[in-house]
């Protein structure tokens, strides 16, 4: 066996001066220096614009008495890849449907947007939002109220006849 | 005008020390601020623009955070001398800006105070023995951390400070040689004197001396007791919060001095275009200069001319700044062998041979009888700028420092292995 070797190209002697490399980077450097456009954003004044299929913290839509949108059918839980939705069912004095508990699990969900998929109602979608840090790790667990008074635009849903959202 | 003396004189100093040790500290402060200022900015981004109106007050939060963080001790460092380290690096960076004068003389109803905390007859001989001192807390700090990457910052620090100190002292005596006397005060006077910064007429000696300065202070490209990329921080990578914190600030007060050093010996100190700033203790007298026929002419020192000159000297001194910092973000650190290689190789026979140069140059100059003027500068500029332009013809063409492709004769063989030894069956299979 033997060791194979890579040879560098490095420049040839005679094209290389240390102290006119220097002098370019420390001209290049100065013109950095005085230059006035920075790319740093300056984040909380300055946001940055989410794409509308950005997906992120979910939204619970509601109807206009106050009431969530949800049916309780089951399918979000049943699709949710990351088994992070949890949902008790009820039914009313005239037969209809209604999450007693509806619960997720923001640490857990993988924000793939399946739930928003699969909703026959389109009452759970998922949000152009993401700035949802807490102190503890029990308030990542949103709650049914809490789900309902997100008030940040959902995603958009991926249209196949529109591949590019245009 | 007379000097101050007596009770006022006492109180003159107290104020000068308290209010120079207050700017230098500031000064430290705010150059970590302009350093993180100007990397951003050099890099395109904004740096740190949250604490205060632009991130004034970002130093002042660094310190705050530096003084409430954990004191950590390694279990197997040197207790004693682990603290004793950061003391001993803080303290000369501190002291040596004692014997800088920043400014004209200032005139009080007291009499007339000399702005400059010690006008020490050794001058420029204290800022070196003490600026050689700080090593001594360098190498204290990296051995008794009992830490290999701290051990080897601490090796590096003695062995690049001691390669620097050669060419420092050397390209200083040619300074010295100018000026005739070793006190700053009086550097300051033959710059006025000869009608020029010393940065011309030594103009070689200012190269070098800035490039052994960069060295001294342990700045990028000669950050080798740092390394960050080799030894983790070098000498302090055990140290946090504030003795963290006073290696950095001796690292900037050290920045600081230096600056001050270079604007006082090269850029003619507080010193500002024209004769009417000019002031010297001459006999007991404030004199501005002398007549034609050697009378000394009387100085008329006024406040305005103290804070015009204190102002001339903030802005040679901020300018030194800038360039270590635009330097340190421009350049790549040096391996350890260039460093060595530069300091000896080149440094050192350049100063050498400089120094003999300068030294014939104000020796037949003087046996000629030229005045001390401008006419003795002029020659001195052209005599340097030949010898500056022939250093810089031998940097560049001759490759002195270059990377690895230059220096073919440093390069090493790579032989391939025999095929029939490495392949064959390992003895003792059979």
């Amino acid at each position: 066996m033997t060791i194979s070797v890579k040879v560098m190209q490095r420049p040839e002697p005679e094209s290389t001066s240390y102290l006119r490399a220097a002098l370019s980077g420390m001209a290049l450097t100065f013109k950095h220096m005085v230059n006035p456009t920075k790319v740093t954003q300056q984040y909380p004044e300055e946001m940055t614009e989410l794409s509308p299929r950005w997906r992120g913290t979910h939204v619970m839509e509601q109807h206009a008495d106050g009431r969530p949108k949800c049916v309780a059918c089951g399918l979000c839980p049943t699709v949710c890849p990351a088994n992070c939705i949890r949902l008790v069912g009820g039914e009313d004095d005239q037969g209809n449907r209604y999450p007693i508990v509806y619960e997720i699990d923001e640490f857990r969900c993988i924000f793939c947007g399946m739930c928003q998929e699969v909703c026959p109602v389109e009452a759970i979608h998922v949000g152009r939002h993401f700035e949802n840090a807490e102190y503890t790790r029990d308030r990542f667990v949103y709650d049914l109220d809490r789900l309902m008074e997100q008030d940040h635009p959902s995603t958009l849903l991926w249209d196949p006849s529109d591949p590019s959202s245009e | 005008m007379e000097p101050i003396s007596g009770i006022p004189a006492v109180i003159a100093m107290a104020a000068k020390n308290l209010g120079i040790f207050t700017l230098v500290i500031l000064v430290v402060a705010y150059a970590t601020y302009a350093e993180r200022r100007v990397s951003a900015f050099i890099q395109d981004r904004r740096g740190p623009n949250r604490v205060g109106p632009f991130g004034l007050l970002q130093p002042i939060a660094d310190g705050i955070k530096n003084i409430l963080k954990e004191e950590t001790l390694p279990a197997t460092a040197s207790r004693f001398f682990f603290v004793l380290a950061p003391i001993m690096v803080l303290v000369p960076s501190l002291v040596t800006f004692a014997v800088i004068p920043i400014a004209a003389p200032l005139p009080t109803p007291w009499g007339v105070v000399d702005m400059i905390i010690a006008d020490v007859p050794i001058g420029i001989l204290y800022v070196l023995a003490f600026s050689s001192l700080a090593v001594y807390g360098v190498v204290l700090g990296g051995w008794a951390s009992n830490n290999k990457y701290a051990f080897l910052g601490g090796l590096r620090a003695s062995a690049q400070m001691v390669s620097y100190e050669v060419a420092l002292g050397l390209s200083l005596i040619a300074v010295l040689m100018l000026a005739g006397n070793v006190t700053l005060t009086e550097v300051v006077w033959q710059q006025q004197q000869l009608g020029m910064w010393y940065a011309f007429p030594l103009s070689l000696a200012f190269i070098l001396f800035v490039i052994s300065a960069f060295a001294e202070t342990n700045r990028l490209p000669f950050d080798m007791p740092e390394a960050e990329s080799e030894l983790v921080t070098g000498y302090h990578t055990e140290y946090s919060a504030m003795k963290f914190s006073a290696f950095m600030i001796s690292e900037f007060g050290h920045m600081v001095t230096a600056s001050a050093l270079m604007a006082t010996l090269f850029l003619g100190g507080w010193d500002l275009p024209g004769s009417w700033d000019n002031a010297f203790w001459y006999n007991g007298e404030l004199i501005s200069g002398f007549a034609a026929n050697g009378d000394p002419v009387l100085a008329n020192p006024a406040a305005w001319k103290t804070l015009l000159t204190f102002a001339g000297f903030a802005a040679k001194t901020g300018l030194f700044l800038l360039l270590y910092i635009w330097i340190r973000w421009t350049l790549p650190r040096f391996r350890y062998d260039q460093v060595m290689a530069l300091g000896w190789k080149v440094m050192l026979p350049t100063s050498l041979g400089y120094l003999m140069l300068v030294a014939m140059t104000i020796l037949v100059l003087d046996e000629l009888g030229v005045n001390f003027g401008f006419l003795y500068g002029l020659v001195l500029t052209l005599v340097s700028g030949a010898a500056t332009l022939a250093f810089v013809f031998f940097l560049d063409r001759g490759r002195t420092i270059a990377g690895a492709a230059a220096t073919t004769s440093q390069k090493i063989e790579i032989k391939t292995i025999p095929t029939a030894v490495a392949s064959g069956h390992a003895p003792g299979r059979h």
